[in-house]
């Protein structure tokens, strides 16, 4: 571990992930690392509170940079079950495909998946930006509370199920929306918006090509006549 | 009025209550949603009586020898397991469903007698933290406030799976309680009916808590203990996979356990009754050979020391109290017998938490009411109640011969009725007979 300390290269095949994040936590890290060999571990670089660049090389598991807080984490590969969940704020970009549950109730922060997003993506997210370069699948922003969701290519079943004030922008297809869910009308604050996320996320889209979705709010207030919508 | 004495009989299968049940439907439309616990009447830590020692079995001298009551919780993986002076406990329950004087009541009154508080669904606030000299954090499927700087400023973390008064439900918080703060805490809009996901976002099943209470070990750096809470329903196998998955400290409430909000139904007809579900808690412990390594924390109708007692005979480490910590704050006082009467209840009947009126300023986020209850009185309260539920397992205890509290055991009971002596699997008083036990 001592070395480590010292060093911004961290290879999984000879050290632990415990050790890694150990070196990640301790006051006053490196601003630069590199991991390499994650072959698909669990929790890499999660719990980080520090302005530090992490590069990881290869695939990573379940909750990789989760309840991230300022760092820029990098995925050079696809990540597991909810990448970046609970983030607070940073950047976590992951250059392949993610599993499901991508941004779950993540705060703030800007979460960029350039190839696919499975089931579930940015569910109760919470104020966190979700740019996704292929598509999502069903479920994604359930009962999503703030925040931006972007999705370049298709969504699956049910979109933005249940949705509080969170914004869905969609290029492709919607295969389906869920309760409470409506297109709405893109003003020209929300082509602005939606331009500085592209920009953001790195991507050429052009804003004009994408609809809107959000909360019709019918459904925030328990009443019998609503009975059937659920 | 003597209905009796008139010859007039009320149905034992459409009593008042059931009648003015259907009556309530019929009108609106809508299933009732209540707080409090299951009132419908259940074997229960009364139906076990002790065998206090007499010749076979040396007491104990009270007031004079020792019956240590402390308990260390989570030391099978954390750095920093709580060590706690007495064996109970305050329950979870948030800031939202209860006003910041009440939680800051529940800390300061935990901390006085020694022992642990527990946030709930929407975070923690600075009263809490600041008065509670140990503070567990839940971690909820709503994730509403969480954020990885409490999660490092706690000193357990509480995964919540379920509560035993809803197992299998989310939560709700009822717009009239969605005040400025509350909303800002959970990221609402003020005012909405906020739900609670029944199921965390992130993962789904035994294999995925086993990685998620990794990732929570990792952020926290391995330092606090992690509690799983289930409501008690299939616990025998609930608590085997909670232990496998990684937990240090496993939490079972019972149908008795309280809410601040859930549908009559769903508290009335879900779930299993506390005694029933202790033995199963602490089969699954053995049955693993972790029964004391990892510590099982029993809640749901804990209400005097002899309840304590008991359930730490049957096998519990420590106890969780809610609605009874509530009550020691003021709930219920007949001082407020008037104004709920106003709100169509009275004193000892009122259960309408979700509603956000609460005379005595604890369940409700309305300023004036909240600012009812002096949150240094209220812990003063509290702390007195938790003394006199310690010292009463003590007597109790010393009674047994024993001087910890962790040393009765289920052969210092017996059980009233057959159906009592069936689930804590001791035998009826006077007889030697476990019913179910295989001889």
């Amino acid at each position: 571990m001592a070395a480590l300390t010292e060093a911004e290269v961290v290879d999984l095949a000879a050290s632990s992930v415990r050790d890694l994040n150990q070196a990640l936590h301790a006051p006053q890290p490196a601003v630069s690392w590199g991991v390499l060999n994650p072959r698909g571990a669990h929790s890499v670089a999660c719990g980080l509170k520090d302005e530090v660049t992490v590069d990881i090389a290869g695939h990573v598991g379940y909750y990789c940079a989760g309840m991230n807080q300022h760092a820029t984490v990098t995925v050079h590969g696809n990540a597991g079950v909810g990448v970046a969940e609970n983030m607070m704020s940073g950047t976590v970009r992951v250059r392949g495909d993610a599993s499901q549950s991508a941004g779950a109730t993540a705060h703030g922060g800007l979460l960029v998946i350039e190839g696919n997003a499975a089931a579930r993506c940015g569910i109760s997210m919470k104020g966190v930006d979700i740019v996704v370069g292929g598509n999502v699948g069903h479920m994604s922003a359930f009962m999503g509370q703030a925040g931006r969701l972007v999705v370049c290519g298709d969504a699956g079943d049910a979109l933005g199920d249940s949705l509080y004030e969170a914004r869905i922008y969609v290029k492709g297809t919607v295969k389906s929306l869920g309760a409470d869910c409506v297109e709405k009308e893109m003003r020209d604050e929300h082509l602005t918006e939606l331009a500085e996320l592209l920009k953001a996320a790195e991507f050429d889209e052009d804003p004009a090509d994408f609809r809107r979705y959000g909360s019709a709010r019918q459904l925030y207030h328990f009443k019998v006549d609503n009975s059937t919508a659920y | 009025m003597d209905f009796a004495s008139r010859g007039l009989r009320e149905s034992a299968t459409f009593d008042r209550a059931t009648i003015h049940a259907i009556q309530r439907a019929a009108a609106t439309g809508v299933y009732d949603i209540r707080g409090w616990g299951a009132k419908r009447p259940l074997p229960h830590f009364d139906d076990l009586l002790f065998l206090g020692a007499s010749m076979s079995r040396y007491p104990l001298e009270g007031y004079r020898e020792r019956c240590d009551t402390d308990v260390v919780l989570g030391a099978r993986n954390a750095k920093y397991p709580l060590h706690l002076d007495i064996p109970v406990t305050i329950a979870g329950m948030s800031f939202g469903a209860l006003s910041a004087n009440a939680k800051e009541a529940l800390g300061r009154g935990a901390s006085a007698a020694g022992t642990s508080t527990t946030t709930g669904d929407g975070g923690m606030t600075p009263e809490e933290r600041g008065q509670s000299k140990h503070l567990v954090y839940q971690y909820l499927p709503s994730r509403y406030g969480m954020n990885p700087d409490d999660l490092r400023e706690a000193d357990a973390i509480e995964v919540v799976l379920g509560q035993g008064a809803k197992p299998g439900g989310g939560g709700m918080l009822l717009g009239q309680k969605i005040t400025d703060r509350v909303a800002g805490m959970r990221t609402l809009p003020v005012g909405v009916d906020q739900r609670s996901a029944c199921r965390h976002p992130d993962w789904t099943g035994p294999d995925d808590l086993t990685i998620k209470i990794g990732e929570l070990r990792e952020i926290t750096d391995w330092e606090k203990p992690i509690y799983v809470k289930v409501g008690a329903t299939r616990t025998y196998y609930d608590v085997k996979l909670a232990v496998h998955a990684g937990a240090d400290v496993v939490v079972v409430d019972g149908m008795q356990g309280g809410t601040a909000a859930t549908q009559e139904v769903f508290i009335e007809h879900v779930g299993i009754p506390t005694l029933a579900a202790i033995p199963q808690a602490v089969q699954a412990l053995r049955e693993l050979g972790v029964h004391r390594e990892v510590q099982l924390i029993v809640s749901g109708g804990i209400r005097t020391g002899a309840d304590v007692a008991k359930a730490i005979a049957l096998g519990a480490d420590a106890v969780a109290i809610g609605t009874a910590a509530l009550i020691a704050l003021g709930d219920n006082h007949p001082r407020h017998d008037a104004e709920y009467r106003q709100l169509g209840s009275a004193a000892g009947y009122f259960d309408d938490f979700q509603d956000g009126r609460d005379p005595a300023g604890i369940s409700t986020q309305d300023e004036e009411l909240a600012a009812r209850l002096d949150p240094v009185e209220g812990g003063r309260r509290l702390a007195n109640y938790l003394r006199v539920l310690t010292m009463e397992a003590q007597t109790l205890a010393r009674a047994c011969g024993k001087a910890h509290l962790h040393h009765l055991e289920p052969e210092d009971l017996v059980a009233l009725t057959v159906e009592s002596a069936a689930m804590a699997r001791v035998p009826l008083a006077g007889t030697d007979w476990i019913p179910g036990a295989v001889r």
